[in-house]
Parts: C-alpha cells; structure tokens; sequence
C-alpha cells in the first residue's frame, strides 16, 4: 500500500531539461513544487575524463534508462529486439549533463512545415505515408521563450538576425529573427573551425559558429569553458556547461519551493473517476509513495513519457492517459547521424580537443532556406564541422581502401589519425504513419514492466535529402584540402539521443496528444514537456526548444493555476 | 549496471614487496630457487593476471589481439599496451555478459584453425593467422554462433577499446595506444594556441586518475 504523502501545489516528474526548466518559473510564482528525479545528484567526480564509463557504459543511465532500454523493428509486422546505444540518463539535470550542447532555436519554417510545403510545391510534395502537421505553437509565440532561455541558463553565440537590425554574415543569416543578441559570444574558434569556415567562404557560402550551451566567458558566476575534450555523453566538471543542474534546478531550489526527491522511480500518474490526474505514484528505496498534488507535469524522455501515459491506465483512461483517440505512441521521429570524412594528408588537425559544440555551420540546405522544386524531398539539413574526436573515435575512422585491423591499419592511423576531419548532418525523419511507440509484449524491465517498442524506418525523403547534400559535404571538405573522402550509407538509427514524437502536440484531440500548452486534452492539469510532442522534427538539435516550450508552459501554469488545477 | 559494473576486478591482495618478502620467508624454510619467484613476482603486477577466460582461452585471445594490433615498426601493439588486460577486467566486471560469447567463440576459432589450417590459432605462423581471422571478418569461418563475424567484431571493437581508452581500465599501458594516433593524453584545459592546426603538442601521459578533482579512487 502506497503511503500518502502530504499534497503539493505541483509534481514534476523528471528533472531533466524540461522539468528542470519549467521548475524556475513555476517556483518564482511561488508554486510549491515536488520533483521526483529516478537518478541521484552528481559531482565532478563523477564526470572523470574516462571513454569507457560514459560513451561505452553509460554510467550515468545506471539508475534507471539502462534497464529499460527500448526493443526495436522496422515495420509493424517485425519481431522487435533489444535495441543498443547511449540513449538518456538519469540524475538531476537529466541528459541536459551529458548533451553535446548545441543549443538551438528551430527555423519559422520547421513549425509550419505541412502549410509552408503545400503553399510552396503543393500537396503532393508530402509523401503518402507520412502525417505531417504543423505546430499549434509558431516561432514567434517562443521567441520570447526562446530568448529568456538563452540568458537564463547562458548560450553562447553570435546572432545572424536581430530584429530591426538586418542581416550580420557573422552569424546565421537563415535563423528566425531574433529580439536581440545572445548573451555572450560564440565558442572559440580552432584551426580546424576556421579552416572550414574559410572553404566555406571561398565557395561563396555562409559559414557560422553554432550556438551552444556552454560558456564561453564567466557567466553568472560559471567558469568559461576549457575545451577538456570529454563532453559528449558526460557532464561538466567545471560548470561551464549550462545543464539544468548548474542553472535554473539550484536557482529554484534557492526560492524555497521545489523539493527534489531522488531515487524516486514513478510508476503511475493517478486520475480520478471524472479523468483528472490526483498525483503520481513513485517506489523509492522498495517503497512505495504517492505525491497528491493539483498539477502534475510528465517532463521524462520521450520513450518513458509514452510508456507512463500508457501504464497508466484507470476506469476513466482504459487506453491510458491522453489515448482515447490511439495517438500516445504514433509518429515517432529520430535524427539519422550521417558524416563524410575527409584526409588531410599531413596536417595536424588536433580535434581531440575542445567540444562538439565547438564548430562551423552551415544553413543554407536547411529547413526550406533552399528552393527544393525537382528534388524529390523536403525538409533539410545543417551541416557542421566540429571539434571532440576522442581518441577511440580517432583510431576507428579509416578509408574503406585501408584494412580495419593489423599492421596496415596500425601505420595508417599512425600517419593519419590527427589528420581526418568530417562534416556532419542530422537528418530529421519524417512523421511516417507506421513509425510509433507501443509497450512491447514481451520485453520487460527488471521490475516487470514492459519496455518501449520501437518502430521505426527512414523512406525516401531522408535517403534523397543524403543524397543531395553529401557532394556538398565532399566539396566542402575538398576545397578545404582534403585529398579523399569517404561515408558510411545513412541507417535509421531506431533508438535514439534525439527522439521526437509519441505525445503530438496539436488542436484537435482525434489527432494530438497534448494541446498548444502541452496540456493533454483529457486531462487539463497535466502537462507533457519533452521532444515526444513535437509534431514535424528538423536537422536541429531539440533541446533549447524543449526548454522554451517548458518555459511557456510554466508560464501558462502559473497564470491560469486556478482553472488548471480544476 | 551498478551492481554490475566492477572496479578493477579482483586482485591477489599481493604487492610486489609481499610477494618478494614471501619468497625470501619461503626461501629461509625451503630451497625455492630465487630466479623463480621473484621474477614472477615482478611481472605479475605487469602483467596482469587472467581471471576470466580459462588458460588456454587466454592463450587464443592474446594470440588474436596480437594479430589485430600487432607490435611492428609502427611501433608497440596489443601485447605492451596490455589489451588482454582490459578484455580481462571488462569480461570480470562490466562486459560480464559477454563472457560465455569469448568462451565459446575462442574454442570455435580453435576448432575452425584445426579443421581448416592443421592447428590451433596460437599454433598457426602469423600470416596464416591473418587468414583465419580474415575468414572470421568476412563471416567466412563456420562454426560460430551465430556467425564468425559477430565474434571477430566484438573481439575487435574490445581490442580498440583496450588499446585506445583510459590506462585506468587496465589497457593503453604506457599509453602505447595514444601516442600511436599522436594524442597527447588527458589535459584539464587546452589553450586557444593548442587549438591551431599543425601544433604538436607534447605528450601529457596523463591518465584521468591522475587528476585530483577525478578522484584517483573512482568507483566504475
């Protein structure tokens, strides 16, 4: 029997980028908040330098996400299996701890991609099987989310388009317009940054530092970043990285109002007979809790916000949450990592250092920056060239021509493991009808609860979208010297860092999950933050748009507490 | 993971001066001779001693990842950076699911050897092992559940990984595995001037262990 635990104004579960954001504003209004975090609290400790703990093990998803690892397959009559990869973690802050940092804002187009698409090539350019829709949210409802995000929690870079000022070349001449700068200059240029900023330029591109996450001078009280080289899939020994964890988490706690409970792994959201949440239900230390409270936010990663809602099935949700209608689950998307590398006989590149975020970028073939009659897809790509190629990375990226092990491999990395450097895309899938999420029948985690089956593939907009722009990235990396280049084919990577979907945002309930609010539209006072309400994705990396959305959703909670909470 | 993820693995307890006091007590009451013990004594530290694969399992593993990373005019392989080393803690601790795969993929590449090239792997001269293991490569060696390929790749991606990871998991001895790509090893920082193009930084040979706000004595 669950012990009842005294009732709050607001539950939290998951203090990860969503619900670490959402938690600042909501405790400034003087909300009482309960966060229920399945991870502990980390230290530097923690975060040590180390190839083997964190991009192999995953260390940090020990608590819960590596028990619960999605199955996966590719159409809906497969048998799905066990997928693998670094997907999430869990601890305070969430995967805002070991992101790479890029921190963007999304294109206006990428909200309105259906509309802007027929308006612009008609509607047959959609593909048949897909089910895009645009978002009940526009780029300009976020923008003032979007810029109070940026100087809450510090991004650096520089902006291409301030409102009423015009176009700077130094930044992204593509990206929406913005209220102002941001708050603090982009990441340090490298030799490596620089020279592909240079090829780009001398093909009369539009190269530009992209914006992250990450401090590039001191900032609130933060150190600028070191450019260590242990980034990706590990936290920040110093700070200078700005997870929740280091940012609005301790600014909300310091109000008084949010209480965070580790260890907590929730189970159940609880709803009442007329359908209303009561509060969540959450097991700590083999014991059971249940956490009243009048609003509940659902902020975990996009697979466990779909499988709670689905667990949770009652007399008034027989479906579980929010699926009266099936939609918990359908029009899962994910990013496909594709890279084409380049030789650079000779020259010492030295990309074992710095960030991921620390890089060049280019816009142009992304979004609809570019006219796409004739080419068969829609939607684009950013490419980037990057730093952080840790020495594992550096000594397994050879040639097709050159053996992958023995003496002729060992002399060529030898000769030429600081030498390769690559360009790189995500590349968005598209909301494809039989992509979706679902409680696998078999698979269990270790307490008995089903995991998230996966299904998933890539069609034809994504292999064209590859097609057309790897000989851009061959070009790209040709003009800065490169004397050969190489790629693996793009794959549909099911399980995934950046998953999208599963929770649709959208007006009409037959076809959403959650309404423009990321309120689910059974359940008005409960709120769904995380990449699973993305109705359409893009080639950006998801999380500065997590955060905004958060942000207004806290915002909205605060202001109509009184009608949410019912 | 937690429970499963070991630190080093097990060790004998024995420091090199038990080991020598040892043998000097047992030397006093019996006549071992001391060319046999202290030797031992000394390398069983470097060595590192193999806990979870079986001797002669060892013995066929050690002969692979020699062939995969071969000491050559490159320069030191698998052998003097320690790869079995790291295999051996990883098999012990982490990567303990994978245990039964070695085992059995280690007495399938030895029955395929045999059949196919007249003896075991470790047996075999080195080009006739490239063979085999080319044949593992290309899924070409029967014999293997569920296919030889399967087995050359794990064995290959935990080889790499021995080679080229932190020196704290066991392998990259004497950072063989870094300074063979030319990377410098774990730095706190690197400079703006670091960053250029062509600067060649001189080796940190540095361990992340070795940085105090790491803990030396960390927990994975």
């Amino acid at each position: 029997m669950a012990t009842k635990l005294k009732k709050t104004d607001v539950v939290i579960i998951g203090m990860g980028a969503g619900g670490g954001t959402a938690a600042l504003p909501l405790a400034r209004a003087g909300a009482k908040i309960i966060g229920l975090e399945a991870g502990g609290r980390y230290t530097p400790t923690d975060f040590i330098a180390d190839e083997i703990r964190h991009d192999v093990l995953n260390w940090l998803g020990r608590a819960k996400a590596n028990w619960e690892v999605p199955t996966v397959r590719s159409s809906p009559d497969g048998v799905a299996e066990k997928g693998q990869g670094i997907i999430m973690m869990n601890g305070v802050g969430g995967s805002s701890i070991h992101y790479t940092g890029q921190s963007w804002r999304l294109s206006p187009y990428n909200f309105k991609e259906r509309s802007e698409t027929i308006r612009r090539y008609g509607a047959s350019a959609i593909p048949a099987d897909v089910a895009l829709a645009d978002w009940p949210v526009q780029y300009d409802d976020l923008e003032p989310h979007y810029d109070h995000v940026e100087r809450e929690i510090g991004i650096s870079g520089k902006a291409g388009r301030i409102k009423g000022v015009g176009k700077d070349s130094r930044g992204n001449v593509f990206e929406g317009v913005r209220r102002r700068e941001y708050p603090m200059p982009p990441l340090r240029n490298s030799g490596w940054t620089d020279l592909m900023a240079g090829a780009a330029r001398k093909l009369d591109w539009h190269p530009f530092p992209g914006p992250a996450a990450i401090l590039s001078r001191e900032y609130k009280q933060r150190p600028a970043c070191d450019y260590h080289g242990f980034c990706t899939f590990n936290g920040c020994h110093t700070t200078a990285k700005s997870s929740t964890c280091f940012t609005t988490i301790p600014e909300a706690e310091a109000t008084g109002n949010l209480k965070i409970v580790t260890r907590a792994r929730a189970t159940r959201i609880e709803t009442d007979s007329a359908g209303r949440a009561t509060g969540v239900t959450y097991v700590r230390g083999g014991q059971e809790f249940f956490q009243p409270a009048d609003v509940v936010i659902l902020s975990t990663y996009t697979y466990e916000n779909v499988r709670l809602l689905l667990m949770s099935t009652s007399a008034a949700h027989p479906n579980g949450i929010g699926n009266a209608h099936d939609q918990v689950g359908r029009y899962y998307m994910a990013h496909s990592y594709y890279t084409v590398n380049g030789l650079f006989p000779g020259e010492r590149l030295n990309r074992y250092s710095g960030t991921g975020a620390q890089q060049t970028c280019l816009d142009m073939w992304d979004a609809d920056n570019f006219d796409h009659t004739g080419l068969g897809f829609i939607g684009g790509g950013t490419l980037s060239a990057s730093m952080e190629n840790k020495p594992m990375a550096m000594a397994t990226t050879t040639p097709p021509d050159v053996p992958r092990w023995g003496s002729a491999w060992k002399a060529w990395v030898k000769a030429n493991a600081n030498s390769v450097g690559g360009a790189f895309v995500q590349v968005p899938s598209m909301p494809y009808v039989d992509n979706r999420l679902d409680l696998d029948p078999t698979h269990k985690d270790q307490y008995g609860q089903p995991v998230i089956r996966i299904t998933f593939r890539i069609g034809d907009n994504e292999q064209r979208l590859v097609d057309f722009l790897t000989p851009k990235m061959e070009a790209w990396l040709k003009t800065a010297g490169a004397t050969q280049t190489w790629h693996d084919p793009v794959y549909p990577l099911a399980l995934n860092s950046h998953a999208f979907g599963g929770t649709r945002m959208g007006a009409d309930p037959a076809s959403s999950v959650v309404d423009k609010w990321m309120m689910v539209h059974d359940v008005p006072n409960l709120a769904v933050l995380s990449g699973s309400t993305f109705p359409s994705t893009s080639s950006k990396n998801p999380t500065q748009t997590i955060e905004a959305l958060s942000w207004r959703t806290a915002e909205y909670i605060t202001r109509h507490f009184n009608a949410v909470k019912g | 993971m937690e429970a499963k993820e070991s630190d080093e693995g097990p060790r004998t307890g024995l420091r090199r001066r038990d080991l020598l006091r040892r043998a000097g007590a047992f030397g006093a009451l019996v006549a071992v001779p001391a060319g046999l013990v202290a030797a031992p004594a000394v390398a069983a530290e470097e060595r590192g001693e193999v806990r979870a694969l079986a001797a002669t399992e060892a013995g066929t593993l050690n002969a692979v990842l020699n062939r995969l990373i071969p000491s050559d005019a490159s320069g030191p392989g698998a052998t003097e950076a320690q790869v079995a080393r790291y295999i051996d803690r990883a098999l012990a601790g982490p990567f303990s699911d994978a245990a039964p795969a070695y085992a059995a993929g280690l007495a399938a590449l030895d029955d395929y050897a045999a059949a196919q090239y007249g003896a075991a792997f470790a047996a075999l001269p080195p080009a006739t092992q490239d063979l085999v293991l080319g044949d593992l490569e290309a899924k070409r060696a029967t014999g293997f559940v569920p296919d030889s390929s399967a087995f050359f790749e794990m064995v290959r991606m935990h080889a790499l990984q021995g080679m080229f990871s932190d020196p704290v998991r066991g392998g990259n001895a004497k950072f063989a595995g870094w300074d063979l790509i030319g990377y410098p090893g774990i730095r706190m920082d690197y400079s703006a001037h670091d960053q250029r193009l062509g600067v060649k930084l001189k080796p940190a040979h540095h361990s992340a262990a070795d940085f105090n706000i790491f803990n030396p004595k960390h927990g994975a």
